[in-house]
């Protein structure tokens, strides 16, 4: 389990003072300035040393993606985007970060922007977090007035944080379609390449991190990548924010070492399950979008990227949905699907249909109003969409449902037997 | 830019620009590469998903082959060409996929379609579809929208392409069209239920890959496999687009365009596209002869005898001719021969007045003093235009799109507009409403003659809104020498470009119908016949001139329409339309372009040029030819610029200095010549659909502005 000592959100839980004289006693904006002396590239190797990857879902190496910014600034300005539209389902941390540890998050955005020569960072919070815009913003409006940042400010790199409240759209976080919204357009993810890096926000080199990802950034580099690298197994170093809801005894956000095992963290910080271990049906282990687990390989399984990955699933944003054995499962996936067709942009084909059609056949299946050869056809469907799309909502759309019919498709089976079984003409129209 | 790469197409090497995209790639490689939201002209929009690829060592999934550069392949680990896969299970199955969601949605509603038998949908479910349908849930159906006179829409068909927002937003320059609300509840919508304002309207049909959007006046009329397909030139302005005409007997039921790069691209003006049912009313089928007061119906012979007595009796120097705006060049030649015979040189084709094609000394001038110099996609090599009297938009709308084009492909592309401020869909510096305000340009106050001069090929485009005034002489020498101390033309460039708005009015000026020695152009024509000076008119087609004046003129009508010009007639010939007969036009830029008959013409109606043959040898002035040809022959002698096809000119430098005469100008401010864009020539103006275009989208605008 890990120490107090090596918690980098240290009011993750906002028992302390979130203001800028806070967040300085722990820690906060110290030393800052010998960062920035260290050299921007320095700054870039630092970050690769320390493996950390990014927390916004993908997992990308946070130092590599730093490192694909243009080396110096040509005729376009730099820019450096944060995603802090957290609306996966089931995901909370990047909200406790904003309100709660605001500081971390202002020397991050200073520190990134500055290792990748950018004099200006936008902040794109999500539409519904309307106290966590106006905490985050006390706090920027703090460091202005302390001339943390700003023009001419006490660590000599000009530069301007603006928060952009977003209207609410899940696709916005996808970090193209965030930019489109950024830009004043409609949000809908854009073609890459370009990626971003080449042309990004107003066609200018942009790099677009997660809030936690730029967050974690100061304390990394003020306690040494070794240090980060010390949690979690190799290839998934460091700490991570992990959000546990459902059918736990005390849901939480709870700051552990990459890589704990999942049971563990769940017996450890939420009280277990309700109704203990042996109640659980299934456990999502990253947000809406990655396939369920069943119990068998929550047992043992660790919570990080590769081992996650191996069953198939992912480690997303770490949002941990926990049910247990009186969940509807079927259900579930069908209300999860709902909110991916709700979603969808509408912009490419395999999404925009595909998402509606296999809610509904989800739907029906939750009743048991299917057939068995139903399951194939909707998993062909799913499989039509994966891969298929421009943004990755299409796959995350189809994750859940795979997931649902490779672990539980004897239950919807059961289903669909039983509700045949109640009216003895579904076999005869069947037949015709 | 254009280096090119080695890259392996189904195993077949082939060399690419490496600026094309994976789509062009794998058709240069002979790959058919299905697709509906890709279009050549428009931006990559990237979002049908059917023209997934297969790439090797790629990510393991498949790639949109039209959002992706062949620069952006990565070749193999040990340096061989990048491979692109178009016949892999992976991409059979990714068509499939994406085929099948195209259709869950779509309605199956083909027999009632107009698209039925052209539809791109169509016919890449029977090429890349699956057999039958997996969806057993209900379709989705979508409300209609209103797009106006033109445009029908059934929107449920709609697969979100957004071609036509893309066309709407990039060529037209209208932001009419959007998609709104997200994932299925996506439409495609003009907001606030109206029309699409913008004179290239028609595109969105062309550009529609499905039955969404579809021609209004041609709904449930035809199959396109039951129509005749005529390839032919278009009249409506003097671009000469080039059309296709689906005649099914006598009765053209659309008008499509043709592709001709230098010249409309694949556009069409809608004007040129639905003026159709114009060639169907208020046609002149009968020769009449005004008996009594009254124009009654008459045979050949009456008609020609009557104006045949009528002419024999009259003094030579009291007969003219005016020649109009829709007449085919061999029909003038015909006319002038006629003219010549009979003795008169009052003979005219610029029933606008338009002071073009005649030198202040009399003489005849060089070409390229009446012509578009640059070419019409040579305009876009220019890197300054200065427009003159002109609103494009409305007098070529194909050429307006043109210079959107480049005004949108070049940042530092300065436009300059003297004349009447317009919404020409870019932005452009307004100099000033008339005369003085280019004497103000010439003399430099303000700065767009520094922007003129620095330019490498400065243009200049004149409108008839400048050249049909009382002082156009006066104007032509100040536009002259502005376009001489700007460089527009010099040796290797020739931006002077006069803008016509009549197909007929070039090839009219090549053959040199015009005041002959002591001659009276068609303001003299006009007077004179309105003083007694001349008594015998003859009117070929023009319909756009003061007939008040002709009142106690003996007139000679030759057309097709019964417009304001048969309504002073005495005599009426009847002839065929453009539609009806083969003939030359020579577009603005002066490219000579063959038009061809799509059907004979109505009832007693026949070709110009036998019309006036056979009126000829009633005079006893037979003319020397006997067939078309001959006739041809004989113009191509005349004017031997007629006699290469489709070949714009060189637009080779002149002594733009000499042009017009220095005089005094009047301060009025230039005007269009095009009024009501949709009612400009006969044919239009017995359009129904052209009324109600002008009805829905100019007189409700104009009192929406007031």
């Amino acid at each position: 389990m890990l120490q107090d000592k090596d918690r980098i959100f240290t009011n993750l839980y906002g028992l302390q003072d979130y203001r800028l004289e806070g967040a300085k006693q722990r820690g906060a904006w110290n030393a800052t300035k010998e960062i920035l002396e260290m050299g921007g590239d320095w700054i870039i190797d630092q970050t690769k040393e320390s493996g950390l990857r990014g927390r916004g879902g993908a997992g990308f190496p946070t130092g590599l993606k730093w490192s694909f910014m243009p080396k110096e600034v040509g005729d376009r300005p730099h820019y450096l985007v944060v995603n802090a539209d957290e609306s996966e389902p089931g995901t909370c941390k990047d909200r406790e970060i904003m309100r709660h540890d605001p500081h971390l998050l202002i020397e991050g955005c200073l520190v990134a922007s500055f290792a990748m020569k950018a004099n200006t960072c936008y902040i794109y919070i999500r539409g519904e977090y309307i106290f966590e815009r106006e905490q985050l913003q006390r706090a920027i409006d703090e460091a202005y007035e302390a001339k943390l940042i700003g023009k001419d400010n006490i660590h000599g790199w000009d530069f301007d944080l603006h928060v952009h409240h977003g209207a609410g759209a899940y696709i916005c976080g996808e970090e193209t379609a965030l930019l489109e919204s950024l830009e004043g357009k409609k949000g809908q993810p854009r073609l890459k390449p370009p990626f971003p890096a080449g042309a990004g926000l107003y066609g200018c080199p942009t790099t677009v991190n997660n809030v936690e990802s730029i967050a974690v950034v100061p304390t990394i580099i003020r306690r040494g990548a070794d240090w980060f690298k010390r949690f979690g197994r190799d290839r998934n170093a460091g700490t991570k924010v992990f959000c546990i809801s459902g059918h736990v005894n005390h849901p939480c956000n709870v700051e552990e070492a990459m890589s704990i095992p999942l049971k563990t963290l769940i017996d450890t910080h939420c009280g277990g399950v309700r109704g203990g271990w042996d109640n659980l049906k299934a456990i999502i282990p990253g947000g809406s979008s990655v396939r369920c687990l069943p119990k068998d390989i929550c047992d043992d399984v660790l919570m990080d990227f590769d081992a996650l990955m191996e069953h198939k699933s992912g480690l997303g944003t770490a949002a941990v949905i926990v049910m247990d054995q009186s969940t509807d499962i079927v259900k579930a996936i069908a209300r999860i699907s709902y909110f991916y067709k709700h979603e969808s942009c509408g912009q490419c084909t395999p999404c925009r249909e595909g998402t509606g059609w296999m809610w509904r056949v989800l739907e029906r299946m939750a009743v048991g109003d299917s057939s068995t050869a139903e399951i194939d056809k909707l998993l062909s469907v799913a499989g039509q969409i994966e891969g298929h799309t421009i943004c990755a909502l299409g796959d995350a759309a189809a994750w859940p449902v795979q997931g649902l019919i490779e672990h539980f498709r004897p239950e919807i089976e059961e289903r669909i037997n039983n509700y045949r079984a109640d009216r003895g003409h579904m076999q005869v129209i069947a037949a015709e | 830019m254009a280096d090119t790469r080695t890259i392996k197409v189904n195993g077949i090497e082939v060399d690419v620009r490496s600026d094309l995209t994976l789509l062009q790639a794998c058709e240069e490689a002979g790959e058919e590469i299905p697709r509906f939201c890709y279009h050549e002209r428009l931006s990559v929009a990237g979002n049908c998903r059917m023209c997934l690829i297969e790439v090797k060592g790629g990510p393991p999934k498949p790639v949109a082959s039209c959002a992706q550069n062949v620069r952006d392949l990565r070749p193999g680990p040990e340096g061989e060409p990048p491979e692109l896969f178009t016949n892999t299970p992976m991409v059979k199955k990714a068509r499939e996929g994406v085929m099948e969601f195209l259709l869950i949605n779509h309605p199956l509603d083909c027999p009632i379609c107009d698209q039925g038998g052209e539809c791109d949908l169509q016919d890449q479910a029977m090429a890349y579809g699956r057999d039958g349908t997996r969806f057993e849930e209900n379709k989705r159906a979508v409300e209609e929208k209103h797009m106006g006179p033109l445009i029908k829409t059934i929107m449920t068909r709609c697969i979100q392409c957004t071609r036509c927002v893309r066309f709407a937003t990039e060529i037209a320059g209208v932001d009419d069209l959007g998609l709104v609300n997200r994932g299925e509840n996506a439409e495609i919508t003009t907001y606030l239920e109206k029309a699409v304002e913008s004179e290239l309207t028609g595109n969105l049909i062309d550009v529609c890959p499905v039955g969404a959007l579809t021609s209004k006046p041609y709904a449930f009329t035809a199959r396109p496999w039951e129509l005749r397909k005529t390839e032919t030139i278009d009249v409506m302005d003097a671009v000469g687009s080039n059309i296709r005409v689906d005649a099914r007997g006598r009765e053209v039921l659309r008008i499509l365009p043709r592709t001709h790069q230098d010249v409309n691209e694949e556009w069409l003006a809608d004007k040129s596209r639905f003026i159709w049912d114009g060639l169907k009313s208020q046609r002149l089928d009968q020769p009449y002869v005004r008996k009594n007061g009254k124009l009654q119906q008459a045979s050949w012979d009456e008609a020609f005898s009557a104006a045949a007595a009528k002419l024999k009796n009259t003094a030579p120097e009291k007969v003219a001719a005016i020649a109009g705006d829709l007449v085919p060049a061999e029909a003038v030649k015909a006319l002038k021969d006629l003219m010549v015979a009979i003795g008169t040189p009052h003979t005219d084709c610029r029933q606008d007045g338009a002071g073009l094609g005649v030198s202040a000394d009399g003489s005849q001038p060089p070409r390229e003093s009446y012509l578009f110099n640059s070419g019409i996609s040579g305009l876009e090599r220019a890197d300054a235009v200065l427009l003159i009297g002109t609103n494009p938009r409305v007098e070529a709308p194909l050429i307006n799109a043109r210079l959107r084009k480049m005004w949108l492909a070049d940042i530092d592309l300065q436009i300059g507009l003297i004349g009447e401020a317009a919404e020409l869909t870019y932005e452009y510096a307004h100099l000033g409403a008339g005369p003085e305000s280019l004497t103000a340009v010439a003399k430099s106050e303000g700065s767009f003659l520094d922007v003129m001069k620095k330019a490498e090929r400065p243009a200049i485009v004149i409108g008839m809104g400048a050249l049909t005034r009382t002082d156009t002489g006066a104007l032509l020498a100040e536009i002259g020498a502005l376009a001489d101390a700007v460089g527009a033309v010099k040796e290797g460039w020739n931006g002077f470009n006069i803008l016509h708005t009549a197909a007929a009015r070039v090839g009219a000026l090549d053959l040199g119908f015009l005041p002959g020695e002591d001659g009276l152009g068609v303001r003299g024509i006009l007077d004179g016949a309105a003083s007694g000076d001349i008594e015998v008119v003859y009117n070929f087609g023009c319909d756009e001139i003061d007939v008040g004046k002709l009142a106690h003129a003996f007139v000679i009508y030759q057309g097709h329409h019964g417009d304001v010009g048969a309504q002073t007639a005495d005599v009426i010939f009847p002839s065929a339309a453009y539609t009806e007969q083969n003939g030359l036009y020579v577009n603005t830029e002066g490219r000579v372009q063959m038009a061809s008959r799509a059907y004979f013409p109505f009832g007693e109606a026949r070709e110009d040029w036998a019309i006036l043959r056979a009126f000829s040898d009633r005079l006893g002035k037979k003319l020397p030819y006997d067939d078309l040809f001959a006739l041809r022959q004989a113009m191509i002698t005349d004017a031997p610029v007629l006699g290469s096809l489709d070949e714009a000119p060189a637009g080779t430098a002149f002594d733009v200095k000499s042009l017009g005469k220095a005089g005094k100008l009047s301060p009025e401010p230039f005007a269009s010549p095009v009024k009501n864009y949709y009612l400009t020539n006969a044919i239009a103006r017995a359009s129904q659909t052209m009324a109600e275009c002008s009805a829905s989208l100019i007189e409700q605008g104009s009192m929406a502005a007031e």
